[in-house]
């Protein structure tokens, strides 16, 4: 957040929404970190008076939530869109107990798929889970709407749900502040078993109430000032909502819209009133035909999807272009050069582990995280992601399904925090149910690839707090697995023999990989020694390069510059360590043969 | 005050893009515009291509900039001024870092690092500044202050007074770090007068 003046404040959806949820009064605050969530609760952690922390997953966040709220406080949870897969369960049910203090789940869709392994449109657990859901359009929206949510959730008695997409959370705009809400209850037990036990006789009663509150969730809609018409040429009209709002504003400024703040329930008569108002009705969605289905239903004829794609990210141009084929201007085509894929970092204890299994003839079962780079050339040792915690089952299951051959065949590869995200269970089911397959645990002492958060493996908690921290080896231990290593990733060859050995195990092993993520402040802090390349000695093996670490670099000789230089007359090159980039991990030292690569005196 | 204009950020992850792209935002909202800026976090920061998008004007809806409708790109390394050239229409301004950071494919002796790579540009009459960054801040004093000789670069095509954006930088930078950030932004302007 920036102050450019008293009434203007600079700041993205993602802190917009933690002043939002600070200014309305938010007493307990969890959630699991995910892309493009993250910031909310990193932001929200340094108001006063609010409790935050980051859960083990999101099903265990949103079950934080719902306790706050049992005992009366207004209480958030936040996740990214998969997350609520993960919490879907708590999700479902607190639809029916309703709510005590008002209880808002942050969900932050990421279409286009900047850093997720699907899209999937989250409005359709709205409908689902028979929740009022609320979609702003930029960071403004964002804050006003998060303290309506809990507003709606207290006069509903309805959990609610908050639906952001990338292009909310990570857009800075201009935001102003609010007044602070302190009119709340105080806290306190509350023992109502008629309405939080939901056992069936409860719960169907409850299902009942339910549709009593979605009838009166759809009346307040009908009048609300989020749900609004926004008059001009009634030629062509569109309702639209979220983000996809903007950019019809910016292709047909001069357009009749009906703008839907709230995505669900829908205001039948509101739509069906500005229907009658224009010649031709279009609908404005990313994704999903969400609100063209229903409104279809409602045996309203509309345009939708047969002009808007239902992949990927929406822009002006697209909607302008989808509505009116052939309006936009000619655009330069693309020039092509080299590609510049993400990569791990220089110094990455990653680069240690999928080098040798690059080099082992295994098919590895991967998960969430920096690690998921692995995949890419020329390490390219990640053979599935499928989600969260996927990589130790889906190991078991291939070595069952590869029976007595299976053993020396499948390693799963598992992040700190994924692991205790959902990987244990799998770990549990392993041993359990025996089966061979090696475990990797690549423990780099922080959640990484959505900017370092803590987990309960760190030692600190959100605001970086000394708290307990889970002892990985002794937990494995603890589940069965009777072979559990520690190798130092960054040494290279001593790692490989480890891990062949445990690969080779016909019982159930787990390798721990000990080394922290590199941008860790303490890591950045320590003045890394660089290595360098005693060119003299290069021979252009190339056992470094393979390595893929951004910061060796390989120069090819032109013809005859070998024997010009003095080296041997049909090699190919000498590879270069650029100084600045090296972040003195060594892997490249512990390859190579020809003592090419010397440890520095420091920068 | 002018409809709305769109300038375009690139370069590596790590290279410190979105800070330059602030402290024009807050320029450009001290002199009484709407903004808006889009940004992609996650796994897309770890050394690949980056972009920032920023949009400002009276009143600005639309946090993305339409193909073909990006006025000035910043470019911070060489090949990042040309990969987004859809974005870009005849007459754009770019203003690049004559940096080359080696992407994997390259470093590793798979591709070549494309020649005389800012052609693409010059050759579709789009109006290239090239900025020695690194080497200008170093004669500043201070290499860190690369960053604000492109923001001083910028500056010329913005319609925004100097000295508001030597307010920004007074008001938003460490005391001791201030002169020579000063400087470096004057050392940037004069590169694109």
């Amino acid at each position: 957040m920036t102050i450019i003046n008293e009434n203007t404040l600079w700041m993205s959806g993602n802190e917009a929404i933690a002043l939002g949820v600070y200014e309305a009064g938010v007493k307990v605050a969890s959630g699991y970190p995910g892309t493009p969530s993250t910031e909310i609760m990193e932001n929200l952690s340094k108001y006063p008076g609010v409790y935050t922390e980051w859960a083990p997953n999101e099903k265990v966040g949103l079950e934080v939530a719902i306790g706050a709220s049992f005992a009366g406080a207004r209480a958030l949870a936040t996740m990214k869109h998969v997350g609520v897969n993960v919490a879907a369960d708590p999700l479902f049910t607190a639809s029916y107990t309703g709510v005590c203090g008002g209880l808002v789940l942050v969900t932050a869709d990421d279409p286009e798929m900047h850093s997720s392994q699907n899209e999937q449109d989250n409005r359709n657990y709205a409908f689902a889970a028979k929740l009022p859901m609320l979609e702003p359009s930029d960071p403004s929206e964002a804050k006003e709407m998060v303290k309506l949510a809990f507003d709606l959730s207290e006069d509903l008695d309805s959990p609610v749900m908050l639906r952001i997409t990338t292009r909310v959370a990570h857009v800075k705009g201009v935001v102003s502040k609010g007044e602070m809400n302190t009119s709340h209850p105080a806290c306190g037990i509350n023992k109502i078993p008629g309405k939080l036990v939901m056992l069936p006789a409860i719960a169907r009663k409850r299902r009942v109430v339910v549709e009593e509150r979605m009838a009166k969730c759809r009346e307040l809609a009908e009048t609300a000032d989020y749900n609004r018409i926004e008059e001009g040429d009634t030629k062509r009209g569109f309702i639209t909502a979220g983000v996809s709002y903007l950019y019809v504003k910016e292709a047909f400024p001069q357009a009749a819209v009906l703008k839907l703040g709230m995505c669900w329930p829908l205001p039948e008569k509101k739509i069906r009133q500005f229907a009658a108002m224009v010649d031709e009705l279009y609908i404005v969605e990313e994704l999903d035909p969400f609100l063209e289905t229903h409104i279809k239903a409602m045996g309203i004829a509309c345009h939708g999807k047969d002009c808007i794609p239902n992949q990927g990210e929406l822009n002006t141009a697209i909607v302008r272009q989808g509505i009116t084929p052939g309006s936009g201007p000619e655009l330069f085509a693309p020039v092509e050069l080299p590609n510049r894929p993400p990569n791990m970092c220089a110094g990455c204890p990653h680069r240690g582990i999928f080098f040798n299994l690059s080099r082992m003839k295994v098919f590895v079962s991967g998960d969430i995280g920096c690690y998921t780079l692995g995949f890419l050339p020329p390490l390219s040792a990640m053979d599935s992601c499928v989600c969260m915690g996927a990589s130790v089952p889906i190991a078991h299951g291939m070595a069952k399904a590869l029976g007595e051959d299976g053993y020396n065949q499948v390693v799963s590869v598992i992040g700190d925090s994924t692991f205790i995200h959902s990987g244990i269970t799998g770990l549990i089911n392993t041993v359990y149910n025996n089966s061979a397959s090696t475990l990797i645990i690549l423990d780099n002492r922080i959640t990484a690839m959505t900017g370092q958060q803590q987990n309960p493996a760190t030692g600190y908690n959100i605001r970086g707090e000394a708290a307990s921290s889970i002892d990985l080896a002794a937990l494995c231990r603890a589940v069965g697995v009777k072979h559990v290593y520690k190798v130092n990733p960054h040494d290279v060859v001593e790692t490989r023999k480890v891990l062949k050995e445990a690969v080779e195990l016909k019982e159930p092993s787990v390798v721990i990989s000990e080394a922290p993520c590199v941008l860790l402040p303490e890591m950045k802090e320590r003045k890394p020694v660089s290595y360098f390349t005693n060119q003299e000695n290069c021979v252009g093996c190339m056992s470094c390069i393979r390595l893929g670490c951004p910061a060796i670099s390989w120069t090819p000789f032109a013809e005859g510059e070998a024997e010009q230089r003095g080296y041997r007359k049909n090699q190919k090159g000498i590879s270069k360590i650029d100084e600045i980039l090296c972040n003195d991990c060594g892997q490249c030292a512990s390859l190579c043969k020809f003592n090419a690569i010397t440890r520095g005196e420091g920068k | 005050m002018q409809e709305t204009g769109n300038i375009l950020f690139s370069g590596v992850g790590g290279q410190g893009i979105l800070l330059a792209s602030e402290i024009t935002v807050y320029a450009l909202l001290s002199a009484g515009y709407d903004a808006k800026k889009s940004e992609v976090h996650g796994m897309a920061q770890r050394g690949g291509s980056v972009t920032a998008q920023l949009r400002y004007g009276k009143k600005v809806y639309s946090p993305l900039i339409e193909p073909g409708c990006a006025d000035i790109q910043m470019a911070f390394e060489m090949m990042e001024a040309v990969r987004y050239l859809p974005f870009l229409h005849k007459g754009s301004k770019v203003i690049v870092n004559t940096q080359k950071i080696l992407p994997p494919s390259v470093a590793t002796g798979l591709a070549e690092y494309p020649k005389d790579v800012l052609r693409h540009l010059t050759e579709r009459d789009i109006v290239v500044v090239p900025v020695d960054a690194f080497d200008i801040a170093r004669e500043v004093g201070e290499i860190k202050t690369a960053n604000v000789v492109m923001v001083g670069a910028l500056s010329t095509f913005l319609p925004i007074d100097p000295a508001i954006y030597e307010e920004v930088i007074r008001t938003r930078v460490p005391e001791r770090f201030r002169d020579v950030n000063l400087q470096a932004f004057a050392a940037g302007r004069k590169v694109s007068q």
